[in-house]
Parts: structure tokens; C-alpha cells; sequence
């Protein structure tokens, strides 16, 4: 019998589809080692996101309150997150490779003295036990590592483990206070600057369009938001512009970005650096509009159109657009 | 302020990384070596720090073989104190391994602060700063994209976080780790680079500072990523409509 602990994500009442992603995970890795999983839930109010987890054939929603975790801190939830592996004599911690799971999680392992592969793209079995499988050097070589620990701790690359979907039932839900030492906290929450958007998250979007420096200034970015709009999709960027200051910071797409993979993705004016390569190349459909036949991006597209964008956008997006009528 | 800082020695982001033929690693050769982007940031980061605090002292840390001398060097010729090299076989280090080093070292050295990169851009880990602050019961600020001193006791940092940017208080010591944004390192001067030569560089290991380097995280075998294969050109915007809507429906 293992055990596994899903460390689940919730922003101000709102699970996130990357815990769902996880879930997928810890269902992969009890095909695999035996046993079931339970989820962990940290914050404060969290009666509606707890019951939301319930459907998925966790063996128990962990729901650890404290005041102490109203502002996300990774200090406060490492701490709790730990103290809940520790309370369900978990030997496999499961979070979402996500910008708060990457923070906090390590912390996790470092409590629990256990070892941890970060952003995990599959699992195999390996001697009796796991073997993880992770990009290195910008997704230009797969590692496969064990972990030589009791316990073991791994964040999942939410893009390789689809939403897990509700397989009935309704675990428990176990409601404690959540173990935290307020005292040794020397971090505070104080807020999120949160890019409004009415399109669909980068993360999860079908239709991915992101634009690069051959867009020559921030104000013709909105080519590419308009063809994003035609097609209800999400607006991504590399990190040329996102360093100009064109776009926010999070719509950067690439190995020290945001790691996408849309039914279809479309680089405008992007050249295609192995960086950014590494944050799209497992997208279904790959469309290049660049000037440069010999831009590298040409190399991982399905469909290049060597061309001047700035004719292109809006000719395409206008044909797009009749199509839907 | 007294700031800790490190200088990972990694593969030039700009190379082109491959597997051996025989897939039993990665092929070195006519590949350059330089210091890890992200800790260019964080050595850039520190010295502006202690420049704002009005005065300090940063010394930076490299763990590896002989040869990360010569990223200690580039940051001491950028304007660090002082290196610390922590001679270690490559091979034999994880995330654990250096963040259980680095933390042997903050007992000695007792920084204010301790500066990483987000990652390693050769692992791609993402994890030593964490490790580090937890191990040490310290606060820390990762993805860090712009820092501003509470005075001399804490800063205020705000972070680039999934939706937006996160802002959190923090009191020293704690940990930070760089994001791209935070700063542009400057490039290291001629001046620089000769003073740089006779600043004080101390040589170590682990098992000098009692840290035991077995690996919790243990290589067990490399492959080289899915091939994805160049596919059409097309030459206008009609057979691409009609190619995304016919072919690969997806519109
Ligand atoms: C540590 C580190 C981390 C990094 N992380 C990331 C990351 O996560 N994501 C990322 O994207 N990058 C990342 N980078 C940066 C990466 O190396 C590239 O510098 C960046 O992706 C280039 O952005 P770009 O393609 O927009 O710009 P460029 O490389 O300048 O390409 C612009 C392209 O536009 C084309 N073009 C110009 N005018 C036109 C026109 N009128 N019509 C059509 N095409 C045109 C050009 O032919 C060119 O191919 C990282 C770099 C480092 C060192
Ligand atoms: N061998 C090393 N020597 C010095 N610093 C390191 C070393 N390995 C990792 N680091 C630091 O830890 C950060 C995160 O590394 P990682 O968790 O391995 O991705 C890097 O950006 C460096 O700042």
C-alpha cells in the first residue's frame, strides 16, 4: 500500500486545473506503485473548493485551515503541505509544476528530507519503484532519474498529464487546523497585480497565439491579440517583447516561461530560439509566420508562411473571421 | 549588508545541446561554458543591493569543478568581494546536494541575504533556492523581478507569478531567487577583471564543511526528445486557411 498526497492549488477560493492535472498523476503513480491517493487542500475558506475536490477517488480532502495561510506564502504552506504528508504517511508528494508549486514545493521535500524531480513530463516503473522523466537543457534532452529517498517528491508538467476527469463517488473530506508555526513565518503576503484578461489562460487554451520582436513596436501587438480574439484563443509572447515591456511578464513562453501545448500555435515574428522551442514544440499544430525562411522556428512548424506579417495578420485574421460569420 | 551570492558554471545557453551517440550523456564537445544566466542576475542584483544599502560585502559561491574559478573570476571582476569554490564532481551533485553545501556555508558566513538564479538553465531544476531557505528556517522570494530594502532588516519584492506579478515582505536573512526581469548584469571592466585577479578566493569541499554528498536524485539514463519534422511551406494566407481547416483541423 502506498501512499500519495496530492498537494492541490487554490487562489482565493479557486481550485486551479493544474491540481486536476496532478491528480492525473498521483492516479498514473498508483497504477504503478499500488495503493490509492488523498488530496491536500491549504488556506483559508476553503469549504467549496474542498467539496469540488471530492469527486475523484481521493481516499480523503485533506482541508487544512489557518489564518496564518490567508496570503499565500511558500514558508506558511510548505509547512502545511509537510506536516499533512507526514499526518497521511505519504511516500509520494504529487504538486503541479505551477509558478506557487514550483515555490513551495521544494520546501516540502526539504521538510520531509526527501528528494524531488521537478517538472516530470511521464512515469515509469523502475526496479520496484518510479522512474521520472524530465526536460533538461531546454527540453533538448530528456533525464530520467530515480529517487533514492523513502519519500519522494515531484512537481508534474501540467501540459503532459491531462485534467483529470470526475470518476464519481465523494471521498471524505477531513477539515483540521492546518500545522503551522505563525512564529517562525518571517515572510507576509501583501498582493497580486493580476493581469485581467477575458481570454482563456495561456495554460489551458486550445489556440495559442503568441507574437515576437518582428512585431517591431508594443502597438502592433495587437495583430496578434486580434487573431487571438478571432479565434478564442490565448495571447502568448517570447521574451523579447516580454523584456521590452510590450506584454506582461507572464505571457512569456519558453523554457523559463510558460510551457504550452494547444491543438494549435502560432508564432508571429518569433525567429525560434531553442528557449522558446522549449515552451511550445509539444503544441498539436505549429504555424510560423516569419520573414526569414531560414528562421529555426521553420524547423518544428506544420505550416510555414514565409512572409512579411505585417501584410499576413490581417488578411489572415479577417479571412478567419468571415469563415466563423 | 553582507550578501551571498552564486555562480553555477553551466553550458552556453546559446549552444546547441545534444546527446552522445551511445545516449550515456550529454556531448561536450565545441560547447562553451559560461555562467548561469540567471545568476549573472543575482550577482548583478547583490551588488546593486549593497550599493543601495550604503555598504556590504558579497561573496560568491560556485560548487563544482576547478574550471567554475573562472565564473568566480567574471563575478568578481563584476564587483564581488570575495569566492568560495566548493570542489565537487559535477556528476555527483543534485539540487539537495548544493543547497545542503550552500546552507553549510550561510552557518559560517551568516549573509543577509543569499542570491540565486530561479535555475539552472542546464538541469532546469528550480529548486536550490527553496531547498536552501527551508533548510536554513529562512523566508525567501523567488522569481524575483524587482527588489526594493525596508532599510536594513527586509525588502519588499515582487515576483512573477502565474497570472501576474505577487508582492511580498520579507526580513532578512532570507533568500532570493532572479528572474529575467529583474536587472541587466552590467559586463564586467577591464579595471574589473584585473583587480579581480587578486581578490581572495577560498578553496573547499563538502566533506570540509561537513555536508555528505550522496545523491537523493540519481541519474538513471538520458533520450533525446520526440523529433518533430519541419512540415509544408505554404505560400499564401488561403492555403493556409485551407490547410489548418482541411488537414489538421484545428479551426
Ligand atoms: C536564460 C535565458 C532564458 C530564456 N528564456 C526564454 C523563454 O522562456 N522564452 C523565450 O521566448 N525566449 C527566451 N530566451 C530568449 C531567446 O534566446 C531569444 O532571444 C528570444 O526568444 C528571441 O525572441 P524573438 O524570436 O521575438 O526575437 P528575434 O530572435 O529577434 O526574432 C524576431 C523574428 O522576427 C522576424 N521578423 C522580423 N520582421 C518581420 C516581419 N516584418 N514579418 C515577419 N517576420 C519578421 C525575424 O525574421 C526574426 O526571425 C531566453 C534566453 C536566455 C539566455
Ligand atoms: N553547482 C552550483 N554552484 C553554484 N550555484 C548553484 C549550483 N547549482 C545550482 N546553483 C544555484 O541554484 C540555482 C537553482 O538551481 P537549480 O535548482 O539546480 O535549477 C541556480 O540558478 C544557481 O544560482
Amino acid at each position: 500500500m502506498a501512499t500519495i498526497l496530492v498537494l492541490a492549488e487554490q487562489h482565493g477560493g479557486k481550485l486551479t486545473r493544474a491540481t486536476l492535472s496532478a491528480v492525473t498523476a498521483a492516479r498514473q503513480l498508483a497504477q504503478i506503485v499500488g495503493g490509492g491517493f488523498d488530496i491536500a487542500l491549504a488556506g483559508t475558506g476553503l469549504d467549496a473548493v474542498a467539496a469540488a475536490l471530492t469527486p475523484y477517488g481521493a481516499g480523503a480532502v485533506h482541508q487544512l485551515e489557518h489564518e496564518a495561510l490567508a496570503g499565500y506564502t511558500a514558508q506558511a504552506y510548505a509547512q502545511a503541505f509537510a506536516s499533512a504528508a507526514k499526518a497521511t504517511g505519504a511516500q509520494y508528494v504529487v504538486a503541479a509544476a505551477t509558478s506557487n508549486g514550483k515555490d513551495t514545493t521544494p520546501r516540502v521535500a526539504a521538510r520531509l528530507g526527501a528528494g524531488m524531480a521537478s517538472d516530470v513530463v511521464a512515469l515509469s516503473a523502475h526496479g520496484g519503484g518510479v522512474a521520472y522523466k524530465r526536460p533538461m537543457w531546454a527540453g533538448n534532452v530528456l533525464g530520467h532519474v530515480k529517487i533514492n529517498t523513502a519519500v519522494q517528491v515531484v512537481t508534474v508538467r501540467p501540459t503532459e498529464f491531462p485534467v483529470a476527469e470526475a470518476s464519481g463517488g465523494a471521498s471524505p473530506i477531513q477539515k483540521s487546523a492546518a500545522s503551522v508555526d505563525a512564529g517562525s513565518l518571517r515572510m507576509k503576503y501583501v498582493g497580486l497585480d493580476k493581469v485581467e484578461s477575458s481570454r482563456p489562460e495561456l495554460t489551458d487554451a486550445s489556440v495559442v497565439i503568441s507574437g515576437g520582436r518582428g512585431l517591431k513596436e508594443a502597438s502592433n501587438f495587437k495583430l496578434v491579440e486580434k487573431l487571438a480574439d478571432t479565434l478564442g484563443g490565448a495571447v502568448g509572447a517570447s521574451r523579447a517583447v516580454v523584456d521590452a515591456g510590450w506584454v506582461p511578464n507572464d505571457w512569456q513562453v519558453g523554457q523559463t516561461g510558460k510551457v504550452v501545448a494547444p491543438k494549435l500555435y502560432v508564432a508571429v515574428g518569433i525567429s525560434g530560439a531553442i528557449q522558446h522551442l522549449a515552451g511550445m514544440k509539444g503544441s498539436k499544430t505549429i504555424v510560423a509566420i516569419n520573414k526569414d525562411a531560414e528562421a529555426p522556428i521553420f524547423q518544428v512548424a506544420d505550416y510555414g508562411l514565409v512572409s512579411d506579417l505585417f501584410g499576413v495578420m490581417p488578411e489572415l485574421t479577417e479571412k478567419l473571421a468571415s469563415r466563423k460569420g | 549588508m553582507k550578501i551571498l551570492v552564486t555562480a553555477k558554471r553551466v553550458t552556453d545557453p546559446d549552444s546547441k545541446i545534444q546527446l552522445k551517440p551511445d545516449r550515456s550523456g550529454i556531448n561536450l564537445d565545441n560547447v562553451d561554458f559560461k555562467m548561469n544566466p540567471f545568476c549573472e542576475i543575482a550577482v548583478e542584483a547583490a551588488l546593486q543591493l549593497v550599493d543601495a544599502a550604503g555598504d556590504g560585502e558579497t561573496v560568491v559561491v560556485a560548487i563544482g569543478d576547478s574550471d567554475a574559478t573562472k565564473e568566480i573570476r567574471t563575478a568578481m571582476a563584476m564587483g564581488c568581494d570575495r569566492g568560495i569554490l566548493v570542489e565537487a564532481d559535477e556528476a555527483q551533485l543534485d539540487s539537495d546536494a548544493v543547497a545542503r553545501v550552500l546552507a553549510a556555508i550561510c552557518v559560517k558566513e551568516k549573509p543577509d541575504v543569499v542570491l540565486l538564479g530561479k535555475q539552472a538553465i542546464d538541469g532546469d531544476s528550480n529548486q536550490v533556492g527553496q531547498l536552501l531557505a527551508e533548510y536554513l528556517g529562512w523566508p525567501q522570494a523567488t522569481f524575483a523581478y524587482k527588489i526594493a530594502l525596508n532599510g536594513t532588516s527586509g525588502a519588499t519584492v515582487q515576483r512573477e507569478v502565474d497570472g501576474g506579478v505577487e508582492t511580498i515582505s520579507l526580513s532578512f536573512p532570507a533568500v532570493i531567487t532572479t528572474d529575467l526581469r529583474l536587472n541587466e548584469p552590467r559586463y564586467a571592466s577591464l579595471p574589473g577583471i584585473m583587480k579581480a585577479k587578486k581578490k581572495p578566493l577560498e578553496e573547499t569541499t563538502a566533506s570540509a564543511l561537513g555536508v555528505d554528498l550522496s545523491l537523493k536524485v540519481e541519474s538513471i539514463g538520458f533520450e533525446p526528445p520526440p523529433a518533430r519534422k519541419a512540415g509544408v511551406k505554404v505560400k499564401t494566407v488561403d492555403e493556409l486557411i485551407e490547410k489548418l481547416a482541411g488537414e489538421a483541423k484545428v479551426i
